[in-house]
């Protein structure tokens, strides 16, 4: 018989690599905590299989389209991203027989068209100009042109809420008793609205709070403001700040992460663990919970974690979350 | 008197300025003089019933007001007032 493990609890054992996704860890962050009575988690959701938070929405959106007997065995599933959506897509969709398109600016970082190939999905570039904007149109016009292809539509699809519903705040709520603010990065709006409604269920007075990029000017390529565009998903209702973080302060944060605490973690978390210590900042005492969302290798070659930030090649031309 | 940043898509309106100062006590009043300074930008950043277009964004310094205080949000001397188009987040 074997002895007993000495580092419990082991991650728990799971069919396939599909069930292990979610049941990520919670980690404090001691050294990031502005005051003693305020203490800083990062939620690590760089620890899904794929190596990113979106293996949860992913595996929501395929049961949720599966379930509705809207797709079956060989049929395309397209879908815009900026990235992380289409991997998680892509791994668990070629293990179902669900051939991926993906499109995606091309202003990403090659990691990213690396880990979609290696994972088996096609790849159409949307104008980088037009950020993750010109990647949701032109998904949304081949989807209208061409009948045989499912989109799951991340921006507008609730099972992608509700991954988190069920899933991240449950979690969260299983470890901790108390949460005084609750900080992501605003893509979609799913991780917000999905763990900021099931947080308030439980605890009326917690703050969800939303990070967001701001893109660099390069990637503002809208001809007018009407070009804008608000994920179907997201009721700002619901959210209780709302924080703009730039591109440069997003990398100075990563390295923040890296540096001050071993995290080796992507662009929007360090933008995510900048506005967490604001809040925590603001706090006399509490629980602040942000979401770590991919790890860093995916943007290894962009030389953010080695080079000056203002020697970062490309800086307000990449889309980086 | 706050500084306004204006974004690449409404510089036209604005003669090619990225910055503007603009008097006001509220986002509300900023933005207003920034119009009267600027009146081609009326139409893009306000809809038919006066309100903000929803798919602009108003930021006090690095908060987006629709969260705080909406058009009514204070606006104190030197504070920065961001304008951006809504754009979809990375995912």
């Amino acid at each position: 018989m074997a002895e007993p493990l000495l580092n419990r609890p082991c991650g728990g054992r799971y069919g396939d690599l599909v069930q292990s996704i979610g049941s990520t860890p919670l980690v404090e962050l001691k050294r990031l905590s502005p005051k003693p009575g305020v203490r800083i988690w990062a939620k690590l959701e760089c620890r899904n299989p794929t190596g990113s938070i979106k293996d949860r929405v992913a595996r929501a959106l395929i049961e949720d389209a599966e379930a509705k007997g809207a797709i079956e065995p060989g049929m395309t599933i397209l879908e815009p991203t900026s990235g992380n959506t289409g991997i998680s897509l892509a791994m668990i969709c070629r293990r179902k027989g669900y051939p991926v398109k993906v499109v995606m600016p091309e202003s990403v970082t090659p990691e990213r068209t690396e880990l979609l190939r290696m994972y088996g999905a096609d790849i159409v570039y949307s104008e980088g100009a037009k950020g993750s904007n010109g990647a949701v149109e032109l998904a949304l016009e081949m989807a209208e042109a061409d009948s045989s292809v499912y989109m799951p539509y991340q921006y507008g699809n609730p099972a992608n809420p509700r991954a988190h519903y069920e899933g991240t705040a449950p979690e969260i709520l299983d470890e901790l008793d108390d949460v005084a603010a609750f900080v992501a990065g605003l893509g979609t709006g799913g991780t917000l609205m999905g763990v900021g409604r099931r947080l308030k269920e439980s605890l009326p007075d917690v703050k969800i709070v939303a990070a967001e990029p701001m893109q660099g000017e390069p990637v503002q390529g809208l001809r007018s403001l009407d070009d804008g565009f608000i994920p179907p998903i997201i009721d700002i209702g619901l959210l209780d700040r709302k924080i703009f973080v730039s591109n440069h302060d997003a990398v100075v944060w990563t390295r923040k992460l890296l540096d001050e605490e071993g995290l080796f973690a992507g662009v929007s978390s360090g933008a995510i663990a900048r506005v967490a210590v604001r809040i925590a900042d603001e706090l006399d005492e509490g629980n602040v919970v942000f979401i770590v969302c991919d790890d860093g290798w995916r943007y290894l070659s962009s030389g953010i974690y080695t080079r000056p930030v203002d020697e970062v090649p490309n800086l307000d031309s990449t889309v980086w979350w | 008197m706050a500084i306004v940043r204006i974004p690449p898509v409404l510089r036209s309106s604005t003669d090619g300025e990225r910055e503007v100062e603009a008097a006001g006590a509220t986002i509300g009043e900023v933005l207003q003089s920034l119009v009267a300074a600027h009146p081609a930008t009326s139409s893009q950043l306000f809809g038919a019933d006066g309100a903000l277009n929803r798919y602009v964004n108003v930021y006090l310094n690095d908060e987006d007001v629709r969260v705080l205080g909406g058009l009514d949000t204070k606006v104190g001397d030197g504070d920065q007032v961001v304008i951006l188009p809504a754009m979809a987040g990375g995912s």
